[in-house]
């Protein structure tokens, strides 16, 4: 008799690793791949410190080029704004991505394409879309009224354009429309079963989504707030367009930026690129971190 | 009783037509027929979760055909049961009378009611990821018996469970169901379940 096969690995006091498949060329190339493109994104990064640290060791006064107070400003409108801009992408993409997931209607096709006009535009184009939207129309109609959107809104003392309302407006046109995208992915994942069952027991169409579809698309409608929040804080060409570059006014810091570029202070440019990083990662967490402990469950767990 | 009154429902490509059958009250009708025959069609016309193009569906007195699903009184157990991944065992069970604005007390009584005779009062905390098969399959049945419905359709609810958890689930329904006088439609394409569940037998490749 041999010895027994259990007794044989406990004897041997190295213990394998279990092998799950990923080694050889198709491990290289899953490795590799995230290699190349962690690789690039940390690249940007360090080459950004180490241009800043250059700079400083070269001229340790260079730093006071920068308004401290007026970037604090800076930064508090473009939190605020990012965040109006996200929270209301969301309150328009739950249901307009529910409406896109579950109803076949005449014309979806053509509302499927209008809907991605603001992903495939060029941003310039939007920014200068919504100048002329907001100037220039509608026209006086028999001599009639006002001749702008603006002019109207100002009988009720608004303003829109070159004011923060248009970083706002700007920030949501853009935004809202990926946020659509990715809550309609969500709610393509949910089985329209749930619902159907939610009403034959007693629910309303309104109740079955609330009760039912949005609980479970919870982290997808966060995940799709988070993009429009992202999308947002990026956002540079409508914004330079529409709400124009004015310091300490209309300035969020993608404008910062460009406005020290303009005056020569690259270096500046560079501390405040450093600064929106910061900003990004520290809010993307946090929002994830919030997230994965109010879940209650995860179905891919 | 459910009166099925030569009913045509469209299902995409091609129109299922003529169907017409009776189910008394704490009987079960048994729907059989190939995949592809149209048996979940017909019983989404029944839930109203599909039109119908023809003919009547009655519920005792009233006509149904074209009533919003919550209006038909009637229960479904899916064939994946489609558990809500958020809600615990008990918030199943209470969904249907809550939703049917019962009383709080009449909703708790209920829920302990139905836990009770499906034997899942234990499970009444837990969330659908910690249920074994059997355990979903008897909350998705208890989900739709809760608000006392007068038609109860099962879905080939029963394909994947072993023998052993199959017949023990259909003896606690049958109980279920001819004490609470609710009429069952089963679709099934399984001569065993049929045989276990059903009075009657309509099978659908006669038409």
């Amino acid at each position: 008799m041999g010895r027994p096969i259990v007794q044989s690995m406990k004897d041997s006091n190295q213990r394998k690793k279990h092998n799950f498949g990923i080694g050889g060329w198709f491990g290289a190339w899953l490795g590799m791949s995230l290699f190349i493109y962690i690789a690039l994104i940390l690249l940007l990064i360090v080459a950004d410190v180490w241009y800043v640290l250059a700079a400083y060791w070269d001229n340790p006064g260079g730093v006071d080029m920068l308004d401290w107070d007026n970037l604090w400003g800076s930064v508090k409108l473009t939190f605020l704004s990012c965040t109006i801009s996200a929270i209301l992408s969301v309150f328009i993409a739950v249901p307009i991505g529910y409406l896109l997931s579950r109803y076949r209607f005449w014309g979806r096709s053509v509302i499927d394409a209008i809907l991605d006009i603001p992903v495939v535009l060029p941003p310039l184009v939007i920014g200068l879309s919504l100048l002329i939207l907001f100037n220039n129309f509608p026209p006086k109609i028999l001599g009639w009224g006002v001749d702008s959107l603006d002019g109207y809104l100002s009988h009720i003392g608004i303003r829109i354009t070159n004011t923060k309302f248009a970083i706002i407006v700007a920030q949501f046109t853009v935004a809202a429309a990926f946020a659509i995208r990715t809550v309609k992915a969500t709610f393509d994942q949910i089985d329209p079963r749930s619902e159907h069952v939610a009403m034959t027991v007693g629910a309303s169409r309104g109740r079955a989504f609330f009760d039912v579809v949005m609980p479970q698309s919870y982290r997808g409608i966060v995940a799709a707030g988070t993009l429009a929040w992202a999308r947002a804080l990026g956002e540079f060409g409508p914004i330079l367009v529409f709400a124009g570059a004015t310091r300490g006014k209309t300035e969020v810091l993608s404008t910062s930026v460009y406005l020290e570029i303009n005056t020569g202070n690259v270096n500046g440019a560079v501390i405040i690129s450093l600064l929106m990083i910061a900003l990004a990662m520290i809010t993307i967490l946090t929002v994830r971190i919030c997230t994965e402990k109010g879940a209650k469950y995860d179905m891919h767990r | 009783m459910i009166c099925i009154d030569n009913i045509s429902i469209r299902a995409g490509e091609f129109t299922i037509s003529n169907i017409s059958f009776k189910i008394p009250n704490g009987k079960c009708l048994a729907l059989m027929g190939k995949s592809g025959s149209g048996k979940t069609t017909i019983m989404e016309a029944i839930c109203g979760l599909r039109e119908v193009i023809n003919g009547g569906i009655i519920n005792g007195e009233k006509d149904i055909t074209y009533a919003v699903p919550r209006d038909r009184m009637v229960g479904l157990v899916p064939q994946d049961n489609v558990l809500f991944p958020t809600m615990t065992v008990r918030e199943h069970l209470a969904y249907g009378p809550l939703m049917r604005k019962w009383k709080k007390a009449e909703v708790h009584a209920r829920v302990a009611e139905v836990a009770e005779s499906l034997g899942i009062s234990l499970l009444l905390d837990r969330l659908p990821r910690w249920l074994s098969g059997g355990e979903a399959k008897r909350v998705a049945i208890g989900r739709a018996i809760a608000a006392k419905p007068e038609l109860l359709c099962l879905d080939e609810s029963f394909t994947g469970l072993d023998r052993e958890t199959l017949v023990d689930i259909m003896r606690v329904l049958k109980s279920t169901i001819q004490r609470e006088k609710i009429s069952t439609l089963l679709i099934t394409h399984h001569q065993q379940e049929a045989d276990l569940l059903a009075d009657e037998i309509y099978n659908l490749k006669n038409h």
